[in-house]
């Protein structure tokens, strides 16, 4: 079958591409409100108030700059390179989201929109937007799948908390892909007094491009950090890839130096089968070029283009399309994508938790899990830094059935970390 | 075998190709033209509708969970087509399943088909570039909407590459009904003729005879999706073409009457 490119003519260089990948493919009704956001978006980056209120309260609010913490006791647990957590866990609202939403959230405030919508997976994007709503005065929507809401509790509590209201969707699989769909449709319908505030690299242009912006942050510190503290750069960096926002913004600034090596990790769920992950990028996987939700990218689906059922324990990286700047760095080959099952990554979950008392989310775990895989074929001299993207609050409720952590079994011993 | 309109308004029905199956949707197109419709939509489903309300994503999800594909869509324009020779044919579709066929393809295989345009939901035309060129070599037309909040420089834009008509998004929002049709879809009409040199269709949430009427005020014809697809959702499958048929030559009787006419006449 052919995978042809949709790309016009790329001498018409339009804004928003990554090599072939990115555009906007949106119904005509957007197309003013994401010209008008991406003019806006620009004129932030000349607007000295903005950046210094923006850099304020990603310091005071927000708890920036992260740590850049040594994993000592993972890195002999491993036996190979030295381990390095970018602890964007402990951030205000316990995940990297937080930067992204914060970033449109002022936008969407200094556009003089009012009214705030957005998708959410995991939750973490949903709170993090409902955080930054209450604290401008911004009225707060937040489209979640049915099936999110069950598994990710906690966070709808934590957001109607926050008062932000959160409407369920059952449509699909009632998982993030539906969540966006529905987002969108209100969009389209209030487009002229709403923001919608996307939570991923994803979505149509100036998305992809403006979120991994406001996500930099994390590579810059993690640069300035590793510095510091070994006098060299990391020669790998491991992130999990849901739509791939807190994988970008700790890749994007070490996309010049050639020796990091950069590493996404996706959700390769239970199985190889359509339906049964969410690995976008891993061969014979069903995921190929395509459209979905704004941008081109690679997606899953069938061979008639139907866009496929995803499945991964963690909701944040349970979908069918991934960012299209990763679908670039992808083909050519500058960061390599791997994945993870269900299983390994609880079972990473556990050993961090054992051996560092830092509990990670789920998606994070993908990430550990590909670093505990790594680090001991690499030498003991070389540095592998993961970012460690959120923390696990919100995940209790799978991890105490997955891991009975409500009877006598405690979990698998191996994993308790007694190796120091 | 040309986007037509033959009567003041002209009508254009969409239908969700495949729900319920492809046998019935090509029963209620073809009572469709005989009752007065000019060109008919062929929606092809698809998993992630987004620019639809809930009438049009339940007639989509009951028809990719029977597995109708963007090829059995085709097939069924090409029997359209020999049924029906005069009647305009549109393949209406969201962009991947496209894509996934190979534009270049798929423009062979809808002219192939018979079909005179094709209307890519989640296309504008800043991206149209490769299907514009594939359009053109197989001489279909390509129809863009157009949407009241499109700015003057757009609208230009999308006039100057559509073919066959134009669709002008009658509102803000996804397809679906409405109660009246707002100012909304005048003003853009309005707006539309500085550029435009083919009809002005006027679609989104158009059910009733007395909102095609209001259409014909000011624009070529009118597009009417959800209140079908809705119809045929509520009837018997056996009944569907004929609840169809009626339902459309019910729009033209009703404007053509006179004194409704003088009614609704300012
Ligand atoms: C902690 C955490 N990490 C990662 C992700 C995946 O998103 P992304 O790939 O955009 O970083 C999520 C999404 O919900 C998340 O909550």
């Amino acid at each position: 079958m052919s995978t042809e490119a949709v790309v016009p003519n790329p001498s018409a260089a339009i804004a928003g591409r990554f090599g072939r990948y990115g555009g906007r493919y949106v119904p005509e009704t957007l197309m003013a409100a994401l010209e008008e956001l991406e003019a806006a978006y620009e004129a932030t980056k000349q607007d000295a108030a903005f950046q210094a209120e923006l850099a304020d309260l990603l310091h005071h609010y927000c708890g920036r700059p992260t740590p850049l913490y040594f994993a000592k006791r993972l890195t002999e647990q491993c036996g190979g390179a030295k381990i390095y957590l970018k602890r964007e866990d402990l951030l205000h609202t316990g995940a990297h989201k937080i930067n992204n939403a914060l970033g449109q959230g002022l936008l969407a405030r200094r556009m003089g929109k009012q009214r705030i919508i957005a998708e959410t997976g995991a939750g973490q994007h949903g709170v993090a937007t409902a955080t930054v709503c209450a604290l401008l005065g911004l009225e707060c929507v937040i489209y979640m799948g049915e099936e999110d809401m069950r598994r990710q509790e906690l966070n709808v509590y934590r957001m109607r908390l926050l008062g932000a209201e959160v409407r369920g969707v059952g449509s699909g699989s009632a998982t993030l892909k539906d969540a966006i769909n529905e987002a969108m449709r209100d969009w389209v319908t209030n487009v002229r007094s709403t923001f919608y505030i996307l939570g991923s690299a994803l979505g149509a242009h100036p998305y992809p491009t403006m979120v991994r912006d406001f996500h930099r942050v994390i590579g810059q510190e993690a640069r300035q950090q590793i510095l510091e503290q070994e006098g060299r750069l990391p020669t790998v960096i491991v992130a999990c890839v849901g739509g791939g926002s807190n994988a970008i913004g700790a890749f994007y600034e070490f996309l010049p130096d050639a020796n990091v090596r950069l590493i996404g990790v996706e959700a390769g769920g239970r199985g190889g089968g359509l339906g049964e992950h969410a690995a976008r990028f891993q061969k014979a996987g069903g995921g190929v070029p395509g459209v979905l939700q704004g941008t081109y990218s690679y997606v899953l689906q069938d061979d008639a283009g139907q866009i496929s059922l995803t499945h991964s324990v963690s909701a944040g990286l349970d979908y069918a399309s991934v960012g299209p700047e990763h679908a670039m760095l992808h083909d050519s080959g500058r960061a390599t994508y791997t994945s993870c099952s269900d299983e390994d990554a609880l079972k990473a979950t556990v050993t961090l938790s054992r051996v560092e008392g830092i509990v990670p989310a789920l998606e994070t775990a993908h990430a550990v899990a590909e670093a505990i895989r790594l680090a001991p074929t690499m030498a003991k001299d070389e540095v592998l830094m993961v970012n460690l993207s959120g923390r696990g609050d919100k995940d209790m409720g799978i991890l105490s059935r997955e891991l009975k952590l409500g009877g006598a079994e405690t979990g698998p011993a191996e994993n308790r970390g007694t190796s120091s | 075998m040309a986007i037509q309109f033959n009567t003041r308004p002209g009508l254009v029905a969409y239908l969700t190709a495949g729900d319920p199956d492809i046998e019935t949707t090509r029963e209620i197109a073809l009572a469709a033209i005989d009752n007065g419709a000019d060109v008919i939509e062929l929606g092809v489903p698809f998993s992630d509708p987004l620019a639809d309300g809930p009438v049009i994503q339940r007639a989509s999800g009951r028809a990719v969970a029977r597995g109708v594909r963007l090829l059995d869509v085709l097939a069924l324009a090409a029997e359209l087509r020999a049924a029906r020779p005069s009647a305009g044919l549109v393949i209406f579709s969201y962009l991947n399943p496209v894509v996934r066929l190979g534009m270049r393809t798929f423009c062979a295989r809808a002219a192939e088909a018979g079909a005179d345009g094709v209307l890519l939901t989640d296309m504008i035309v800043e991206e149209a570039g490769e299907y514009l060129e594939a359009m053109r070599e197989h001489a279909l037309a390509p129809v863009f909407l157009a949407a009241p909040t499109s700015p003057d420089a757009r609208l230009k834009a999308i006039c100057e590459v559509s073919r066959g008509f134009v669709y002008a998004v009658s509102r803000v929002g996804v397809t679906g009904a409405q109660t009246t049709v707002g100012n909304d879809a005048e003003t853009l009409v309005t707006r539309l003729r500085r550029y435009a040199t083919t009809p002005i269709a006027v679609g989104f949430g158009i059910s009733n005879a007395e909102h095609v009427r209001a259409v014909g005020r000011f624009a070529d014809a009118a597009i009417i999706g959800s209140a079908l697809v809705a119809l045929i959702e509520s009837s018997e499958r056996s009944e569907a073409a004929k609840t169809i048929g009626s339902f459309i030559a019910g729009l033209r009787v009703a404007e053509g009457e006179p004194e409704r006419m003088a009614a609704g006449k300012l």
